[in-house]
C-alpha cells in the first residue's frame, strides 16, 4: 500500500471515529435524563411506606394478651432516636448541638433501658406455669 | 466505617426490632424477641459510635448521658408497681416527644453532622421534616404528661372543658400550620422555639378534656404520635433505623388506637373531642323507673355458697380491680375453687382497665395461667353455660343497655354477655354508675347478687368463707 492510499484509509478511519463519538454524545445526551439521580428522599420514603406495611401486618399479629409489653417496648425501640442525639453530641459542631443532644442522649437512654427492663418484667409473668 | 457499612448496621437493627414485635405474637417467643430488640439497639448505638470524626469529649458526653439516663430508667423500671403500669408507660412516652424535640433543635444547630445544609442554610425539605418531627414531638411531650398526671391521680381523671374549647384548639392548629410555614422558609432558630412551645400547649390542650377511663386510646393514640415523631426527626437527619422504627412504632399505636376505639364504638375523633362522662349519663326516664326497683345484695358467705356449687364460675375483671390490688386475693379463690373441682376461666374486655393489656399483666402479675385468660371474641358465648360470672371491678363493659338501648351513649359497644350466666356477682363499692355515667340494669335483675364492698376484701373475705 501505498503512503497515499494509507493516509486516505487513516482518514477515512478517523471520519468514522468521529461519527462514532458524536452518535455516542447524541446517546449520552438523550440518556441523561433517565439517568438523572433520584432523590434521597424517595428511597428513604420507599423505606417509609414499606415499614408501615411491615408494621401493619406484624401489630395485628401481637396477641391481645400482650398489648402492654407491645406498648412497653414499642416505646423502647422508638428511643433508637438516641443515635441522632449521639452523632450531635459526638461530631461537636456547634455547643448548643452538642448541649442538645446530651439531653436528648440522656432521656432517650432512660426510654431504652426502662423500656426494655419493664417489658422484661412483664414477659417473665407470662411463663407458662 | 463506611457510610454504607452503618447505613446495614441500621438495617440490621431494624429488622431485630421487627422481630421483637412478632415475638410478642406468643407469650412464649416473647422474651427472646425483647432480646433481639435489645440486641437490636446494642447494633445500632455501636455503629454510631463507630462514626468517623466523633470527638473525644463527645464520647465522654455520650457515655455519661447514656449512664445517667440508664440509671434512672432501670431503676424505674425495677421498682415500679405492675399496677402504675399505664402511668409509667405515658411518662416514657413524653420522653420520646422531649427527645424528638431536642434531636430537632440539635440539627438545626449542627446541619453538618446530618449532611442536610450548613448553619443557617439548612434545605428546605430538610426544615419541613424537622418541623414534623418538632410539632408532633412537642405534642407527644406535654400530651403524655397530661396523661400521666390524669393516671397518676395529680390531677382529676375527669374531663376539663370550657367553652370554645375546640374553637380555640382549631385556632391554635392554624396558628401552628402557619408558624410551620414560617419555619420552613427562614429556618429561624426562634421561630422553631415558638413552633416547641405553640406545640406543647396544644398537647395539653387536646388531653385535658378526656377522661379517665377513655385513657387505654389516649395512651395508644400517644403511642402512635411518638412513632411519628420519631419517623418525622429519622428523615430529617436520615437515618434507616430511626424511619423504620418510627414507622413500625406509629402502626402500632394507631392499631391499638382502633382496636380500643372499637372495643367502644367509638370513633377515634370522638374520643379526642373528649368530654365523654361528663354528659349528663342516662336519660332521665330510665333512671326514674330503675329507682323503684330492688336489688338483691349479699355477703361472703352467700357467696361463697353460690361458688361452691357452682361447675363453671367465669371472672370478669375491671379497673376496679386493678385500684384495689385484688388480683391476687383473685387467683386465691380461683385456686381454692379449682381444687373443689369447679372450672374458672377470665373474661377480659379489650378496654377493661387504663391501658390495652392492662388486665392481662395484672392477672400474671398474681401467676393466673395465660391459658385461663380469655378474649371477649373467644368466651363470649360461654356465659351461657357458667353458673356464676364474677364481675369485679367492672361495669360499664357488662351494661346489656349497650345492646338495648339505642339512645344509650354506649349503645354498640361491643359487651361480655354476663348477663346469660345463670348468677351474676357484682363486686362494687357502691351502686355508683361507671364511667359513661349509664346506668347499668343488670343490678337490677333477679339473677343478679350485690356484693357491696372494696374488691379485695371482699374476695379475701370470700376464700375465707370457702375455706371455712
Amino acid at each position: 500500500m501505498n503512503p497515499t492510499q494509507l493516509a486516505a484509509q487513516a482518514d477515512e478511519l478517523a471520519k468514522h471515529a468521529a461519527d462514532l463519538a458524536a452518535l455516542a454524545h447524541q446517546m449520552v445526551a438523550g440518556a441523561a435524563p433517565v439517568a438523572e439521580a433520584v432523590q434521597p428522599f424517595v428511597f428513604l420514603f420507599a423505606i417509609f411506606l414499606m415499614a408501615c406495611f411491615v408494621g401493619y401486618y406484624v401489630v395485628w399479629n401481637v396477641t391481645p394478651a400482650l398489648h402492654s409489653p407491645l406498648m412497653s417496648v414499642t416505646n423502647a425501640i422508638s428511643s433508637v432516636i438516641v443515635v441522632g442525639a449521639m452523632l450531635a453530641t459526638g461530631l461537636a459542631l456547634s455547643g448548643w448541638a452538642v448541649g442538645f443532644g446530651v439531653v436528648a442522649v440522656t432521656l432517650a437512654s432512660v426510654n431504652i433501658f426502662g423500656g426494655f427492663v419493664i417489658t422484661q418484667r412483664m414477659l417473665q409473668m407470662f411463663k407458662k406455669k | 466505617m463506611s457510610a454504607s457499612l452503618t447505613s446495614l448496621a441500621y438495617l440490621v437493627a431494624a429488622i431485630l426490632f421487627i422481630q421483637a414485635l412478632r415475638g410478642l405474637s406468643n407469650p412464649e417467643t416473647s422474651r427472646r424477641g425483647n432480646a433481639l430488640g435489645v440486641a437490636g439497639m446494642v447494633i445500632a448505638v455501636a455503629a454510631t459510635l463507630a462514626h468517623s470524626g466523633m470527638s473525644l469529649t463527645g464520647y465522654l458526653l455520650i457515655v455519661l448521658g447514656i449512664l445517667i439516663g440508664g440509671s434512672i430508667g432501670t431503676f424505674i423500671a425495677l421498682r415500679i408497681k405492675m399496677t402504675a403500669l399505664p402511668q409509667l408507660v405515658a411518662a416514657f412516652h413524653s420522653l420520646v416527644g422531649l427527645a424528638a424535640v431536642f434531636v430537632g433543635a440539635a440539627a438545626l444547630n449542627a446541619p453538618e453532622a446530618f449532611n442536610i445544609g450548613t448553619a443557617g442554610h439548612v434545605h428546605t425539605q430538610s426544615l419541613v421534616e424537622m418541623s414534623v418531627g418538632l410539632a408532633i414531638g412537642a405534642i407527644t411531650f406535654t400530651g403524655s404528661i397530661i396523661a400521666f398526671a390524669k393516671l397518676q391521680a395529680l390531677m382529676k381523671g375527669t374531663p376539663i372543658s370550657f367553652p370554645y374549647q375546640r374553637l380555640l384548639n382549631g385556632v391554635l392548629g392554624i396558628v401552628l400550620l402557619l408558624l410551620i410555614i414560617t419555619f420552613v422558609v427562614t429556618g429561624n432558630q426562634a421561630v422553631f422555639w415558638i413552633v416547641a412551645v405553640l406545640s406543647f400547649a396544644l398537647g395539653v390542650l387536646i388531653i385535658i378534656p378526656i377522661g379517665g377511663a377513655d385513657m387505654p386510646v389516649v395512651i395508644s393514640f400517644l403511642n402512635s404520635l411518638s412513632g411519628w415523631a420519631a419517623c418525622g426527626i429519622g428523615f430529617t437527619i436520615q437515618n434507616l433505623a430511626l424511619i423504620i422504627t418510627g414507622a413500625l412504632v406509629g402502626a402500632s399505636g394507631a392499631i391499638l388506637s382502633y382496636i380500643m376505639c372499637t372495643a367502644m364504638n367509638r370513633s377515634i375523633i370522638h374520643v379526642l373531642l373528649g368530654g365523654f362522662g361528663a354528659e349528663s349519663g342516662a336519660g332521665p326516664a330510665g333512671g326514674a323507673a330503675q329507682g323503684d326497683r330492688s336489688v338483691r345484695s349479699g355477703n361472703a358467705d352467700d357467696a361463697a355458697f353460690i361458688l361452691k356449687n357452682a361447675s363453671k364460675v367465669i371472672i370478669v375483671p375491671g379497673y376496679g380491680m386493678a385500684v384495689a390490688q385484688a388480683q391476687h386475693a383473685l387467683r386465691e379463690m380461683a385456686d381454692t375453687l379449682k381444687k373443689e373441682g369447679v372450672e374458672v376461666k377470665y373474661a377480659i374486655h379489650p378496654v377493661a382497665g387504663r391501658m390495652p393489656g392492662h388486665m392481662n399483666v395484672l392477672l400474671a402479675e398474681a401467676n393466673v395461667p395465660y391459658e385461663d385468660v380469655f378474649e371477649l371474641e373467644q368466651i363470649n358465648n360461654e356465659f351461657g353455660t357458667a353458673d356464676v360470672a364474677y364481675v369485679i371491678g367492672a361495669n360499664d363493659v357488662t351494661n346489656p343497655a349497650a345492646k338495648t338501648d339505642p339512645s344509650s351513649p354506649i349503645y354498640g359497644m361491643p359487651i361480655l354477655d354476663v348477663e346469660k350466666a345463670r348468677t351474676v356477682l357484682f363486686v362494687k363499692r357502691s351502686m355508683a354508675t361507671g364511667y359513661s355515667g349509664v346506668e347499668n340494669e343488670l343490678f337490677y335483675r333477679p339473677n343478679t347478687m350485690m356484693l357491696f364492698g372494696d374488691a379485695k376484701k371482699m374476695t379475701e373475705a370470700i376464700v375465707k368463707a370457702l375455706n371455712g
